[in-house]
């Protein structure tokens, strides 16, 4: 089944026209059943595990149950994302459950600049200096190959 | 026809795909394109958030020099690739990219991607090249600072539309055609240049899971051989096409390996408890020079484990608790050493959290503990991405300051066609380059790619007759469709038309039963590669027979013509090889042996699409370094 909706949490994404968990799947496979206002993946077996709908739904709506077809059933693997970090927790199909925490991130969301401060200006479309270089290379100029 | 209203965009610079090698090319075409007056334009099919082979994250960026710390050299860089790959390699373009890369990863960190430091502020080091992360974001990052620079352009980017064909105007690329996947819409992109970094391609071959499981390849479902099929449609001339990748994983989830062969130290062993990697050294003599390189390359350590499989001495298990093991005892303190023991676990799991997770579930699923017990690894099945240890891609010009005359011509990193510039998956030759140095390449490729619109200023002609006849094909397995539903009282079951599901699934089973897939033990031939084109031919002809009942299912079509394009280009080029270079990725049983006589060449080829036919070549291999 990989990704599945739990029909009492998800809320359509409040009619919006475009729910979350449609916008991000890189497969193009979760879709909004409109007369249900419930999401569902609709090509289960094309589906990666990639997660990107359970992380962005909105409602916590979205899980994953591994592939029966090679995964024994009983496990849960379940993110809880922020701006900052990735909180996993995961419960064994013994009942065992594990929870690690990892950084996503050392910027606030949407600060990416594009020259990372790094100096530009070598406005040669001839050399073979990047915009950013030789700087963000921490070196004086790009390498040359010692050809034989 | 279809009602799909056409939707005209022009640019100066088009770029088809958001991945890693896309979002480079951003982020370097904004900024020339400013100097210039320029407009860029890119194209993605899903959200560039979290599109392409890093849509889930990574946790680690493969390629990183150490240019500045003296770490390695340059040349260091080439030597690894050219003997990884056997010989087979532009040992120029695998310098162009490895000479900018590190300037890549300082942006990455810049940008906010954490990038594990040791007590000291350097970088940790998985193995030699390649630099730990907490990447769960990593696409997401590098997306956003591509997304800031066409913002403050003005350029544009265009999500949820599937790119299809290339616009000619004679023998220099003119834009592209593609479809919303949301919308009834076609779009026709005009462009002076256009720069393809649409991925490899999976599913090209049957994958070992195929029921639910059908989509948990390696490689993600929705790279379809986009860049291949564009590149070959275009005329290119394509290079090292029957160079596959075939990765060793955790079993079934494909977990990765990389940081338990190279972090932790790990063994992997037969069922026997043996050492396939010492007991079979000798096998290794019959690859000279390569067989006595450090590392022992991929698909050498592939061959060794398979000839162990073949024997039945399966199957082969990563030796985790072991590895674990000997972490631990090395630290003396038994505070501290249960304090590593919590931080090595917490790293094997995220290993598998930020790319992997089908295979966190696999091991809840199973109670695996690794300290406990070792896990089952395996080979996957045949994938074409050129940027990683595969090599598939167009035959690109070199640098002017790096290339031999035989490798330049005019723009570094175009293809044959003029105007038509390739990056990651989409170039060939050049592999080892991963997610930094695909990155890198999309920059150094769309800079080069301005500088061909500065010195190439007109607009390309596109012919309205082209456009039309490319939009009626291009949307005849809806109207396909519509005609003949009626004929069945199933959908997916019609005399006059075939769903892409099911063509997948022919395509898969040629490829995986002729052209050494999982079931042939990756083993093929001159006889089976002429009966798998045969079939393939067949399978050609009923393209046209593509039925879709909706915008999704068109792109399914699309996506599985990419499929067998890519297919041909692949059979076609182990038939023209007569040798066994790449055990461990397929064997040729009818040419067991490398011969380095007569094949020590790049295998290129190239599709006429005025006649309609392939034209195999030999191009010579020159060595630039010692
Ligand atoms: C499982 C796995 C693990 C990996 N691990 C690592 C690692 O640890 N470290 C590392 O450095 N590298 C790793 N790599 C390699 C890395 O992911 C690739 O080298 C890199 O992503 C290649 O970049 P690319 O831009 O060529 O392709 P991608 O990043 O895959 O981008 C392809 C883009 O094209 C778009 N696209 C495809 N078809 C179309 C179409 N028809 N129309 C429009 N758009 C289209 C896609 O949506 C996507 O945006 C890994 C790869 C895989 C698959
Ligand atoms: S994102 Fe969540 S709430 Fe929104 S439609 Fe999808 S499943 Fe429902
Ligand atoms: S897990 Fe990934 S591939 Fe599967 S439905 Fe969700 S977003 Fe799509």
């Amino acid at each position: 089944m990989p990704s599945y909706v739990i029909p009492e949490k998800c809320d359509g994404c409040k009619a919006l026209d475009k729910t979350a968990c449609q916008h991000i799947c890189p497969n193009d496979l979760m879709v909004l059943n409109k007369e249900l206002m419930k999401a569902y993946n609709r090509e289960p077996e094309m589906c990666w595990e990639c997660y990107n709908c359970v992380k962005i739904c909105p409602t916590q709506a979205i899980e994953v149950r591994g592939y029966a077809d090679f995964v024994p059933m009983g496990a849960s693997v379940t993110p809880m994302r922020s701006t900052e970090d990735i909180m996993w927790t995961i419960k064994f199909r013994n009942g065992q459950i594990k929870r690690f925490k990892f950084p996503i991130r050392k910027t606030p969301e949407g600060s990416a600049v594009p020259d990372g401060g790094w100096k530009t200006g070598i406005d040669d479309l001839a050399s073979p200096n990047l915009f950013t270089e030789p700087e963000s290379l921490g070196m004086s100029a790009v390498l040359q190959l010692k050809k034989k | 026809m279809a009602d799909f209203q056409t939707v005209e965009v022009t640019t100066d610079l088009l770029i088809l795909g958001g991945g890693m090698a896309a979002c480079g090319a951003a982020v370097e075409a904004s900024y020339w394109a400013k100097k210039n007056g320029l407009k860029v334009t890119l194209v993605d099919k899903a959200a560039m958030d979290r599109s392409g082979a890093v849509a889930m994250g990574l946790s680690a960026i493969n390629q990183y020099v150490g240019l500045k710390d003296g770490e390695n050299t340059l040349e260091d860089y080439v030597k690894y690739v050219r003997n990884d790959l056997m010989g087979i390699t532009r040992e120029d373009l695998v310098a162009s990219i490895a000479r900018h890369v590190d300037s890549t990863v300082h942006l990455f960190e810049k940008w906010g991607l954490p990038i594990w430091l040791d007590a000291n502020g350097k970088y940790v080091h998985e193995g030699r090249w390649q630099l730990m992360i907490n990447g769960e974001s990593y696409k997401v990052i590098v997306a956003e600072a591509a997304k800031n620079a066409l913002k403050e352009l003005g350029g544009e980017i265009y999500e949820r539309v599937f790119v299809v064909e290339p616009l000619m105007d004679g023998d220099r690329v003119a834009g592209a055609v593609g479809f919303s996947v949301r919308e009834n819409k076609f779009y026709v992109f005009k462009a002076k240049a256009v720069l393809v970094a649409m991925g490899g391609a999976v599913h090209v071959f049957k994958p070992r899971s195929a029921g639910e499981g059908l989509g948990r390849a390696w490689y993600p479902p929705w790279n379809s051989g986009s860049s291949a099929y564009f590149t070959i449609r275009a005329g290119a001339e394509m290079t090292c096409q029957e160079v596959r990748f075939i990765p060793v994983r955790f079993k079934d989830a494909y977990g990765p390996v990389g940081a338990w062969f190279l972090l932790f130290k790990s063994r992997a062993t037969n069922a026997l408890g043996g050492n396939y990697m010492e007991e079979r050294k000798d096998e290794l003599q019959k690859w000279l020079p390569y067989g006595s390189v450090k590392p022992v390359p991929a698909n050498l350590r592939n061959w060794l484990g398979m000839l162990d499989i073949l024997e039945g001495k399966g199957p082969i298990y990563m030796r985790t608790e072991e590895a674990i093991q000997k972490l631990s005892e090395a630290v003396p303190d038994p505070k501290e050493r249960k304090k590593k023991l919590r931080e090595l676990e917490s790293e094997a799991w995220e290993d598998f959290l930020d790319m992997t997770i089908s295979q966190a579930i696999l091991w809840a699923g199973t109670n695996v503990e690794p300290e406990v017990k070792p896990s089952e690894i395996a080979a996957a099945e045949p994938y074409f991405i050129g940027s990683h240890s595969g090599a598939s891609g167009a035959w690109v010009s070199g640098m002017k300051d790096l290339a031999p005359p035989e490798y330049f011509w005019g723009y570094g990193h175009m293809a044959t066609v003029k105007g038509m510039f390739c990056a990651g998956d989409a170039s060939g030759a050049s592999s080892h380059k991963f997610s930094s140095g695909s990155h890198a390449e999309g920059r150094i490729a769309a800079k080069e790619a301005i500088r061909f619109v500065v010195e190439n200023k007109t607009q390309p002609n596109v012919d309205a007759a082209q456009v039309n006849a490319l939009k009626e094909r291009i949307l005849r397995p809806l109207d396909l469709f519509q005609q003949f539903k009626g004929a069945s009282s199933d959908p997916d079951i019609n005399p006059n038309y075939m769903k892409p599901k099911m063509f997948m699934f022919r395509l898969q089973k040629i490829m995986d039963e002729y052209a050494g897939g999982v079931t042939a033990q990756f083993t093929t031939s001159k006889a089976m590669l002429e009966r798998a084109l045969e079939l393939l031919g067949m399978l050609k002809e009923d393209a046209e027979k593509l039925a879709a009942e909706d915008l999704h299912e068109l792109m399914r079509c699309w996506e599985n013509i990419q499929r067998l394009w890519q297919a041909e280009a692949h059979a076609r080029s182990i038939l023209f090889r007569e040798e066994t270079r790449w055990p461990g990725y397929y064997f040729r049983s009818d040419c067991p042996k490398m011969d380095n006589q007569n094949w020590k060449v790049f295998v290129n080829c190239k599709w006429d699409p005025k006649a309609d036919k392939w034209e195999m070549m030999k191009k010579p291999v020159i060595s630039l370094i010692e």
